[in-house]
């Protein structure tokens, strides 16, 4: 979703902007779940169109900046093609979590919440509910349990590969 | 003759390779020219043989896990069909230790039936509850809730009763009636996953919970908000939620009763404050999860200012029982003030990780060592952590305890949800000690002081002291730090957060260049 076919967030035009809200019925307590369908639609939430949606819902530029900015879900620029998230709370260290995503951080010479020059994002979560199978992840959205080194390489490709036939 | 198979759907054996399996199955069975049916379950909850197959036979059905989809050419070589023997074969699944050593009331349907087959449901005891409530006046399903002993299951354990009594007890809006019924399926706590399992398993017996607290407390409308890192059970939860208006379960005429009751499904976004009740609210009217000082409680002025039910997921779903089959049938279970069967998590470093309802009371020791087998690495227990994120630490010395409410407590820990993380003899307790600041560090909503910069100094000392420079002060400050955050902050974030902190420091003085504790402590 995050891929190439997405919306450019420049061209996200006031019009599609003001059609998802009225899907919402413009109301402001649908906020979140307005930023959730914008992010599913453009891959990231884009500064440039906070300002219409407060418009919409009749809210302040500054509360709608504060909810975008608040909730660690929504992405204020764009990901790479392939986004891996990694849990890194307690059920996934006791399990070795921390040394999973050091490795995967240290192949990829990024930090955690960069993109990586393979076009990886990685990112830190915290607990998918997967607790009894840790370590566990996401790779683009996908949920994935007993996760190693080697197993998370192999479904990073594979989702490079599914991104690409997209 | 049709074969019936069962493999789970959810996310958790999904996340193992379920759904290759049922790829394999059904290419295999199309090359063999066999038939079968493959039905897909929730998880019974017995993670470490996911993928559990499951073949139904004249005996029941048999076990097979955890299955790989290379295993399945071989299987039905060796008579998968017939329930034969294999090295992947548990045997009856019913007969598993793990299962039938559980008082499942609960989770008595989860991998039982078909999440979304009503009819099933309905075979298995499913909505007798709300047909009981529905004779029922307001005050008697009240009655009913308060006389089983139910408490929030959430994890502060106040009586659901109460609650409910208070959300009923306030007059109507001017409208006739805006009351609600929130549902806190925000579950954010490391080591908890009884919230996922149910509402992917057998999502009608929380629907069934929310529609009796919707007629108990004569709320109209009801929302769940269930964290977005769980989106297959939010596809769940909504499907299940528009079988449930066809059969008219829910809607304008619940039942045929005439009474209204509708339910929506609200997204979080990834924030895990909003699992504190206020903070949820906030983000249901759509705005930052930032907590809300109290009073008023929300069942007094709570979602839009109103009168507002905050259950949690497991806490609704204990209802439709208490209905159905009494609330003495449920108080029977337990002991002292914690009555009725608790969802406990073991999770972690642990051989047989899952989930094992009980009556409150198991101890400690029989759950990780019984039931969980102990490490999965094999090496000594060391600590487990009880009740997520914001629970306490305990070592060897404490797993005779009972697990209740009180007993924890007295103890110095905390039920909460019943997750239980364990860890074996490589952890640094002062790295976890470390770790609690972190998280509060980047979950804190930021509100209040002593949360938001507590928490920051906090790391900063526990990074000093794991770094050796200047022990003495460094943890006289974080105990400075801890007190000052437990007296001090708006909720049980900042509040909280010194539990897991000062346990590691107490039990594990050691990990923090401290004299080891006494062996008498």
């Amino acid at each position: 979703m995050q891929a190439d076919g997405a919306t450019p967030a420049d061209s996200l035009d006031t019009a599609v902007l003001r059609a998802l809200c009225a899907r919402h019925g413009d109301a402001p307590e649908r906020l979140i779940e307005i930023l959730h369908d914008l992010q599913e639609l453009a891959g990231h939430v884009p500064e440039a169109a906070l300002p219409v949606i407060a418009e919409a819902l009749n809210l302040g530029r500054a509360e709608v900046h504060g909810v975008a900015s608040f909730y660690h879900d929504f992405r204020r620029a764009p990901a790479g093609p392939v986004v891996v998230r990694l849990c890194r709370a307690e059920a996934c260290q006791a399990r070795g979590a921390l040394a999973l995503i050091d490795e995967a951080l240290e192949q990829r010479g990024a930090a955690l919440g960069e993109t990586a020059a393979d076009g990886v994002t990685l990112e830190a979560v915290y607990c998918l509910g997967n607790c009894a199978l840790g370590p566990a992840g996401t790779v683009n959205g996908r949920l994935h349990g007993r996760l190693g080194a080697d197993r998370l390489e192999r479904l990073v490709a594979e989702a490079f590969a599914e991104e690409e036939a997209r | 003759m049709t074969v019936t198979l069962w493999l789970p759907g959810d996310s958790a054996a999904a996340s193992v390779g379920a759904d290759a399996v049922a790829a394999a199955l059904l290419n295999e069975a199309a090359s063999r020219g066999l038939e079968l049916r493959l039905r897909r379950n929730g998880s019974r909850g017995l993670f470490w043989l996911e993928p559990l197959l499951e073949v139904e036979t004249p005996a029941g059905r048999i076990a097979y896990g955890p299955v790989a989809a290379d295993d399945v050419p071989g299987l039905l070589d060796r008579g998968l069909l017939e329930g034969a023997g294999h090295p992947l074969c548990q045997g009856p699944t019913e007969e598993i230790p793990y299962l039938k050593d559980q008082e499942r009331l609960t989770f008595a349907r989860v991998g039982v039936i078909e999440p979304l087959d009503l009819a099933g449901y309905e075979a298995q005891g499913g909505l007798a509850g709300l047909r009981r409530a529905l004779a029922l006046t307001p005050a008697e399903i009240v009655d009913a809730v308060t006389d089983s002993g139910l408490r929030g299951r959430g994890g502060a354990g106040f009586p659901a009763g109460i609650k409910w009594r208070t959300v009923l007890e306030q007059p109507a809006g001017p409208d006739g009636g805006s009351k609600y019924v929130c549902c806190n399926a925000d579950e954010g706590d490391s080591g908890t996953f009884a919230d996922r399992l149910l509402i992917e398993g057998d999502p009608f017996l929380l629907i069934e919970g929310l529609a009796i607290a919707g007629l108990a407390t004569g709320a109209g409308q009801g929302f769940v908000y269930l964290r977005s890192e769980y989106p297959r059970a939010i596809e769940v939860l909504k499907r299940a939620i528009c079988v449930m208006e066809q059969a008219g379960w829910l809607g304008d005429d619940l039942g045929g009763s005439g009474r209204t009751f509708r339910l929506e499904v609200r997204r979080g976004a990834g924030a895990y404050i909003c699992g504190e009740e206020s903070a949820m609210l906030e983000s249901l009217e759509g705005r930052r999860g930032t907590v809300r000082a109290k009073p008023p409680i929300p069942a007094v002025a709570g979602l839009f200012g109103r009168p507002t039910l905050v259950n949690n997921v497991l806490t609704l779903a204990a209802v439709p029982t208490i209905l159905a089959r009494g609330a003495a049938f449920y108080r029977d279970f337990g002991q002292g003030r914690s009555r009725g069967t608790q969802a406990f998590q073991l999770a972690g470093n642990v051989r047989r990780g899952g989930l094992v309802e009980k009556a409150f009371g198991v101890s400690l020791r029989a759950l990780i060592e019984d039931f969980g087998g102990g490490t999965a690495s094999g090496r000594p227990f060391r600590a487990a952590q009880l009740g997520g994120p914001l629970g306490a630490y305990v070592g060897a010395a404490q797993l005779d305890t009972a697990m209740d409410y009180e007993s924890v407590a007295a103890a110095g820990g905390l039920l909460g949800h019943g997750g239980i993380v364990v860890f074996d003899d490589t952890v640094d307790m002062a790295r976890m000690a470390r770790f609690a600041f972190e998280f509060c560090e980047i979950e804190s909503c930021g509100k209040c002081t002593p949360c938001r910069i507590g928490a920051v100094r906090g790391k900063e000392a526990l990074e000093r002291i794991l770094g050796d420079r200047d022990l003495a002060r460094n943890l006289a400050l974080v105990e400075e730090l801890c007190e000052l955050m437990a007296d001090g902050s708006l909720c049980a974030m900042g509040g909280l957060t010194p539990m897991p902190v000062l346990s590691a420091l107490r039990l594990f003085p050691e990990d923090f260049g401290r004299a080891p504790a006494a062996a008498a402590e």
